[in-house]
């Protein structure tokens, strides 16, 4: 327990969430994507404190519950999220090569989807119902249609150089 | 106590929504589904905005208003913009494009040419709405509303008549005879297992008196499927009311609409409808001055394709990890919070409103025998016009991909059609004039599932697109079975040995045994019919499965394992690029003389084809 006096995690802020659902258990994903949403992942810290103090759960149900759905993260996500879409539509039409693309473009550290200066983080989805748009991209919630490698490579670019401003 | 017609206020209001909608003038309805908005909708919805403030100069109508409306189904043509009085539909309009159109054809009434939707098939400009075929051959009741309403506003969706089905049962006050509506219309689960509505409705209804909760699933998994999102996003209002009736129906007063995380806008559209029914009365307590109250909450998901699965879903809601329930304890007596449930998908509550209007004889005068009525499906892939299609369930697969879907892009060769996505299957040429019938679709291997068609070219490997699924459903298994968490890992492990060159022959046998046992022994929906992508193409395309074992090759030219690189004599100049770019050290050769690959040493990363200046290296 010495870990959460330096954690940074803001238990008053934790608390307000949890009251906003009543300390209702059955609102327990709704609050850890809350949290993920302030933290931009799940903070071990946080979600301890939510499984002991919300009625009927512990910390392994917390956790166990934290890890079973693909939003949520344990680890710290990158400033600019990509989703990479791997639908049926968005494979069929070449989502591999733009994965393979901001891939080697982000060169990522062998088991890592964040890179090391915590700008870009990587993820592949199964279908964000942008079919219609296939091969799509999304980055922070912006959807980018009919991606190819070299497009997404020069929007990387631009974020890049954007960051270096 | 008076007696009150909730029929004849609802008329009223109609009524006065119908003059709101009219005093808009000249309605430029503009698409701000998913996909309009990722290409730029609401900047053109802006500049028609800045521009509709000189409205005095318009010739017949004296005012404009632009309508941001919700899909239009025509997601590839993206941004739409219709004008339903000039019967006039925009495609791929940009920014830059506005001006034009309000100048030429607001004001002076010229259409503009380059801006009308192309038919692929004549290379025509087709000038009026009607007459697009990808809209001419739908048959659009479900959808009806999506993209001609502004799904942000009420009056609107009251002026094309919604809540008055829900109005007319609270009046008529028999919710048993909704419940014999349902179960004459022939109405069947739109989610995907197809099961009779009116069945679940009325097992629900057994157990009236103490709590019973309504869920609807939008919990829209299905890689390549998007018609849920659609409702959601395009006609909140109607699957409000839908849910609604089917509350009144089965005794129940509260309800939760389950919404994948992936839908952000869907789930902002469904809050603010519940908001706006809510304050006019429409949901809540004592709904239009009635007995019936009926209270709806969202429930987002967190990303897993399971729950989609009934008894997974309810976990999720209850708060837990999605893992699928054994199905001994039916729904209808213990489900959500252990009370009575009725669970049904999107589009089936979508479609109850129209039925309790239209009557039972008119939803089931469509469609087959033992399919009826209309169904959404997403026609996605290698087709023409990729959209959300609408047809009764009579039509074929081949009016469906060529008639609707204008065909194969780029001329090329219909090779298969993937339903039902992971769970479904895929189809060849010879099912092209079957109807989408769901037991036709399911002797075949394949299903209607929620709705999803990929249709798939020559250039498409069946044996990689079997491969992704299975990668697919192995990645969504719970883990909680052994059959569906071993099973799958094992089919995976065999598919991606086929595809990177290894295979061999008892490694098809294993597959097909690996298959049934998972399908035997799974405990839900999604093992029980993660083998379908598997055994529907070993069934068409074994061929295809024995060229990459037997010959090492893709007849499709995709298994980059099985590619070989060459470089053209002719065209290699000797500069070396390639050999310098090559990670493994596989090229070698003097300068100004041509190069060549070492095919031992070779990895196919094809870096050397993306590096030469003169594109001289090709694979084959």
């Amino acid at each position: 327990m010495n870990k959460t006096i330096t954690s940074e995690v803001d238990f008053k802020e934790i608390d307000a969430i949890l009251e906003s659902f009543n300390y209702n258990k059955s609102y327990l994903i709704a609050m850890l994507q809350k949290v993920q949403a302030i933290y931009k992942y799940l903070p071990e810290e946080a979600m301890t404190y939510i499984g002991e103090h919300v009625e009927e759960l512990s910390p392994a149900t917390v956790f166990g519950v934290a890890s079973f759905y693909a939003q949520f993260s344990l680890e710290p996500k990158g400033k600019y999220e990509i989703k990479v879409c791997d639908g049926t539509a968005c494979h069929v039409r070449g989502s591999s090569p733009v994965l393979e693309e901001i891939k080697r473009k982000l060169n990522f550290e062998k088991g890592k989807f964040t890179t090391n200066d915590g700008l870009f983080s990587l993820e592949i989805v199964s279908c964000l119902g942008a079919c219609g748009l296939a091969p799509a991209i999304v980055i922070n919630e912006k959807v980018y249609p009919q991606m190819t490698p070299q497009a997404v490579s020069t929007i990387i670019d631009t974020l890049m150089s954007n960051e270096r401003k | 106590m008076e007696k009150v017609s909730l029929k004849t206020d609802i008329n009223e209001e109609q009524k006065k929504a119908q003059q709101y909608v009219e005093a808009q003038g000249l309605r430029v309805l503009v698409c701000s589904g998913t996909g309009c908005m990722a290409n730029g909708s609401l900047q053109v919805i802006e500049k028609f905005k800045e521009l509709g403030a000189n409205v005095s100069t318009l010739t017949k109508h004296d005012k404009m208003t632009v309508v941001p409306t919700g899909c239009h189904g025509f997601c590839e043509q993206g941004v739409l913009v219709v004008i339903p009085d000039l019967h006039t539909t925009y495609v791929k309009v940009k920014l830059e494009d506005v001006e034009e159109i309000f100048n030429e054809h607001l004001i002076n009434g010229r259409p503009v040419e380059r801006l009308l939707y192309t038919d692929p098939a004549t290379n025509t400009k087709v000038a009026k709405t009607e007459e697009i075929n990808f809209y001419a051959k739908q048959t659009r009741t479900a959808l009806a509303n999506c993209g001609k309403i502004n799904a942000e506003s009420l009056e609107e969706a009251i002026s094309v008549g919604t809540y008055s089905a829900l109005a007319k049962v609270i009046e008529e006050n028999d919710p048993d005879s909704v419940i014999t509506t349902i179960e004459e219309s022939g109405l069947r689960g739109r989610g995907g297992g197809g099961f009779a509505t009116g069945r679940k409705w009325r097992s629900v209804s057994r157990h009236k008196g103490g709590k019973s909760y309504v869920i609807c699933n939008g919990d829209e998994g299905d890689p390549g499927a998007f018609m849920d999102r659609s409702v959601m996003e395009g006609d909140p209002h109607r699957l409000l009311e839908g849910m609604a009736i089917a509350g009144f129906a089965v005794g129940a007063d509260e309800a939760y609409i389950y919404v994948r995380a992936e839908y952000p806008l869907a789930i902002k559209r469904l809050r603010i409808a519940i908001e706006k029914a809510l304050e006019a009365n429409y949901l809540g307590d004592n709904i239009m001055g009635s007995d019936f109250s009926f209270h709806i909450h969202i429930k987002e998901g967190a990303g897993a394709f399971v729950c989609g699965e009934s008894s997974a879903l309810i976990a999720s809601i209850e708060g837990e990890r999605g893992m699928p329930r054994p199905k001994n304890i039916h729904m209808a007596e213990c489900g959500l919070f252990k009370r009575p449930t009725l669970l049904n998908n999107v589009e089936t509550f979508a479609n109850v409103p129209l039925i309790v209007l239209n009557g039972a004889k008119w939803f089931s005068s469509m469609g087959t025998e033992n399919s009826k009525g209309t169904k959404t499906f997403a026609l996605t892939g290698e087709v023409n016009n990729t959209g959300l299609v609408e047809v009764p369930m009579d039509m074929t697969l081949r009016q469906i991909i060529f008639d609707i879907g204008g065909g194969i892009r780029g001329g090329k060769k219909f090779k298969a059609v993937q339903l039902g996505g992971p769970s479904g299957g895929c189809l060849t040429e010879e099912h092209l004039d079957m109807p989408m019938d769901y037991d036709l679709l399911v002797k075949e291997g394949a299903m209607v599932g929620s709705g999803g068609l990929v249709v798939m070219n020559e250039d498409t490997c069946i044996v990689e697109v079997a491969r992704f699924f299975m990668g697919f459903t192995q990645n969504e298994s719970c883990g909680k079975c052994t059959p569906c968490r071993e099973g799958t890992k094992n089919m995976l492990a065999i598919l991606q040995k086929i595809v990177d060159g290894k295979g061999e022959m008892e490694d098809l046998e294993t597959l097909e045994k690996l298959a049934h046992t998972i399908k035997d022994g799974s405990l839900c929906g999604l093992g029980k019919s993660a083998p379908n992508p598997v055994l529907s193409t070993l069934k068409y395309f074994r061929d295809e499965y024995i060229a990459h074992i037997v010959d090492k090759k893709c007849p499709a030219g995709v298994c980059s394992a099985m590619k070989q690189y060459q470089i053209d004599a002719e065209k290699c100049k000797g500069c070396s690029k390639c050999a310098r770019n090559c990670p493994v050290g596989a090229i070698e050769g003097e300068i100004k003389s041509p190069f060549k690959i070492n095919q031992d040493k070779c990895i196919k990363c094809g870096a050397c084809v993306s590096n030469c200046p003169f594109k001289a290296i090709s694979s084959k």
